[in-house]
């Protein structure tokens, strides 16, 4: 009898360990990211269900990752400011403004006349520049970074459309020769294309720079409480500039890819940009609190919403199912990890 | 820190470096064969087609991409190619439907590309932006048909479907001249779309040159933004500057529902005006004839749906049977007639619902 009650203890005690190692992995980085593996193997799953070998082939999956690189790049930045405790709403704003002002006739004469980095480089200020007056604003004039980024977004968009007179600008305009910017961009080596390897060399760049640096655990420190980082002598200040700065920098390389992919600089380019980087970011379980997230994450985030994009493409199906789609798989996954929180916390 | 973001930085530019001398190398090998001479089509084939273009042929499979349906134009678009594509049992019409995102048009495109559609209807937001994709699908093979918002390479498009900016404007300013009957003294006004697009500036220019023609001008003019709050806030201010109108020109009938509230409400009667594009609403007003409303010039929101039935014709070899020529033509461009009160109902079964 006693010794029943002992072994049903025991069993009880197992399984209750059991549990929690469970969700002990469940809460670590590398058990959220498998979770996300596994929903990015079930959206293949469905798209091989539903559109046979027209999904699986080498084709598909590289127009599913070109479509990836441009937001995807964002997203990585974007992963950075919501870590250390940011948002950043003015992405595809100055996306479209980098875009604009590395094709001015201007600029265009200038690489003509020199070399086509200077597109490059006009295009990395640009986006560096903003992103610094967000981090200023921010970090040293307090502003909330929800309304200082809003700001730039509107401003942002607005001087695009006012340097572009709201026209569309095509690259080698005027019998202008830009011809090595865009062959660079839209080169392929090893049959994968230059924007996808961007792609990766970005992602890999921010694992490292996230996990092996004293900026990345900087960066953790600061969005998870700003004041103790303070007291352990990090200047919370400047690293929030910085973070700012390094999103820009991503948005400056976006609107390379996307200036070479159309051939053309606009004031509409990136629209959007920033619900599908912070979708990314959220999905991939990085907190929007701060303190917590992966950059892996973050790419299978942006995977998974872009293989989504293409299979209801493939499947003839309406684009506003698929934002309805997108929307129930944000909260769906939002909510999980509250569950996840909650449960480690008790 | 900074030291070390140095060196990152420096290995990132070296890394980049590489990887750009060896791209331009391969490109070296390959950017000779990109002229754009070879990238006219044949796949049309030659035959002339006998008996009646709309018998059911070989099955042809088209790709549909547009931008999102954000007015009523728009809408029709995409609806209109539905229904027309609906109307043969030989096409399948994939609709890769309204995106603003030039990022994710771009990918719908290439997309089509991988499945070996026969031919792709493209509105792009875009026309340059989209032009590099609409170049990788003909140098596929696949027949691209441009619709609306041209692309700056004609390579880049085997058919052509346009509206008329400029014959809009004519054919408002010539209306207002007929109607004006050799009065000089008119007051004419105008509410233009978008002043930046350069299909806002094409109308402007033919309302202009058609008013000349009859010794008339544009008295008052504002710009909306062809939504219906700001036809509604462009009217009221026109309203305000101008005490007395003859002639009011309203470039798009889906601002011109706020066009026609601001009217209302200012309880002003004393003028004509003409709508453009050719909303059902508009029609119906029209019809009735109990508003300000007497006419419309048509931008036909069919355009894609005939497109697609170009697109059809041009797979399965056929011509456009009313032309001698044996091959679809390589630029259509629309007419933009005047629908009045007389000839509304030959017009109203093909309008947009705003």
């Amino acid at each position: 009898m006693s010794q029943d009650s002992v072994r049903v203890e025991r069993a009880a005690l197992e399984t209750s360990r059991e549990e929690s190692r469970f969700r002990a992995v469940m809460n670590s980085s590398v058990g959220r990211n498998s979770g996300l593996v596994i929903a990015l193997l079930i959206v293949c799953i469905v798209g091989a269900a539903t559109a046979g070998d027209r999904f699986t082939s080498t084709d598909n999956a590289l127009t599913i990752l070109r479509l990836a690189a441009t937001t995807g790049v964002v997203s990585i930045g974007m992963t950075f400011v919501i870590i250390g405790g940011g948002i950043d709403l003015s992405v595809g704003a100055i996306v479209a403004l980098s875009s604009v002002w590395c094709t001015t006739i201007a600029t265009q004469q200038l690489a003509e006349d020199t070399h086509w980095l200077w597109m490059v480089a006009v295009a990395l200020l640009v986006g560096a520049g903003c992103g610094l007056v967000n981090g200023i604003l921010i970090a040293y004039g307090n502003v909330v970074a929800f309304i200082a980024t809003l700001a730039m977004l509107a401003s942002a968009r607005g001087l695009a459309e006012i340097i572009s007179d709201k026209k569309t600008q095509i690259l080698g305009a005027n019998g202008i020769d830009v011809k090595g910017f865009k062959d660079f961009f839209t080169a392929d080596i090893l049959g994968v294309d230059v924007q996808i390897w961007l792609f990766a060399l970005v992602a890999v760049a921010g694992w490292v720079l996230l996990n092996r640096t004293t900026f990345g655990r900087r960066t953790v420190a600061v969005g998870g409480n700003p004041e103790a980082a303070r007291l352990a002598g990090i200047n919370v200040r400047r690293h929030t500039v910085y973070l700012y700065v390094l999103i820009g920098v991503c948005c400056g390389i976006a609107a390379l890819m996307l200036v070479a992919k159309t051939t053309t600089g606009s004031s509409t380019h990136g629209t959007g940009y920033e619900l599908d980087a912070i979708a990314a970011v959220v999905i991939g379980g990085t907190l929007l609190t701060g303190g917590r997230g992966t950059i892996v994450g973050t790419v299978l985030g942006v995977l998974i919403f872009s293989t989504l994009s293409i299979i209801f493409t493939l499947n003839n199906r309406s684009f506003s199912e698929q934002s309805l789609l997108k929307g129930a798989i944000i909260v769906a996954a939002v909510l999980l990890q509250q569950r996840l929180a909650s449960r480690s916390s008790t | 820190m900074s030291l070390r973001s140095t060196t990152r930085k420096s290995r990132k530019v070296a890394a980049g470096l590489v990887a750009g001398i060896a791209v331009l190398a391969l490109a070296g090998c390959t950017s000779n064969s990109d002229g754009g001479g070879d990238t006219a089509d044949t796949s049309g084939g030659t035959s002339a087609a006998t008996g009646s273009n709309d018998e059911s042929g070989d099955k042809v499979v088209i790709g549909f991409s547009a931008p999102a349906a954000d007015h009523g134009w728009m809408g029709s678009i995409t609806e209109s190619a539905k229904k027309e594509a609906a109307k043969y049992d030989d096409v399948e019409l994939r609709v890769a439907e309204g995106t603003n995102d030039v990022n994710l048009q771009i990918s719908q495109v290439e997309t089509f590309i991988n499945d070996k559609v026969d031919a792709i209807v493209l509105l792009p937001f875009d026309g340059a932006a989209m032009t590099p994709v609409a170049l990788k699908a003909m140098k596929a093979g696949i027949p691209v048909i441009n619709v609306d918002r041209e692309f700056d390479d004609p390579n880049a498009a085997r058919v052509t479907i346009l509206g008329d900016n400029y014959g809009m404007g004519v054919s408002a300013g010539s209306y207002i001249c007929d109607q004006a009957d050799g009065n000089k003294d008119a007051i004419v006004a105008e509410i233009a779309g978008i002043d930046s697009l350069p299909l806002t500036q094409d109308r402007s220019q033919g309302f202009k040159d058609a008013l000349a023609e009859c010794g008339l001008d544009v008295d008052n003019r504002v710009a909306a933004d062809f939504t219906v709050e700001g036809g509604s806030d462009a009217a009221e201010q026109l309203l305000q500057a101008a005490p007395k109108i003859d002639y009011l020109w309203n470039h798009d009938d889906d601002q011109g529902v706020g066009v026609l509230a601001a009217i209302d409400n200012a309880g002003r009667d004393e003028f004509t005006m003409i709508g453009g594009a050719g909303s059902k609403n508009a029609m119906e007003a029209i019809k009735s004839g109990d508003s300000v409303l007497k006419a419309t010039v048509i931008y036909p929101s069919t355009q894609a749906a005939d497109g697609v039935k170009l697109a059809r014709l041009l797979v399965q070899g056929k011509s456009m049977s009313d032309l001698v020529e044996v091959e679809v033509p390589r630029k259509v461009q629309l007419y933009a007639p005047v629908v009045t009160a007389d000839n509304v109902d030959q017009f109203i079964g093909s309008a947009f619902e705003s």
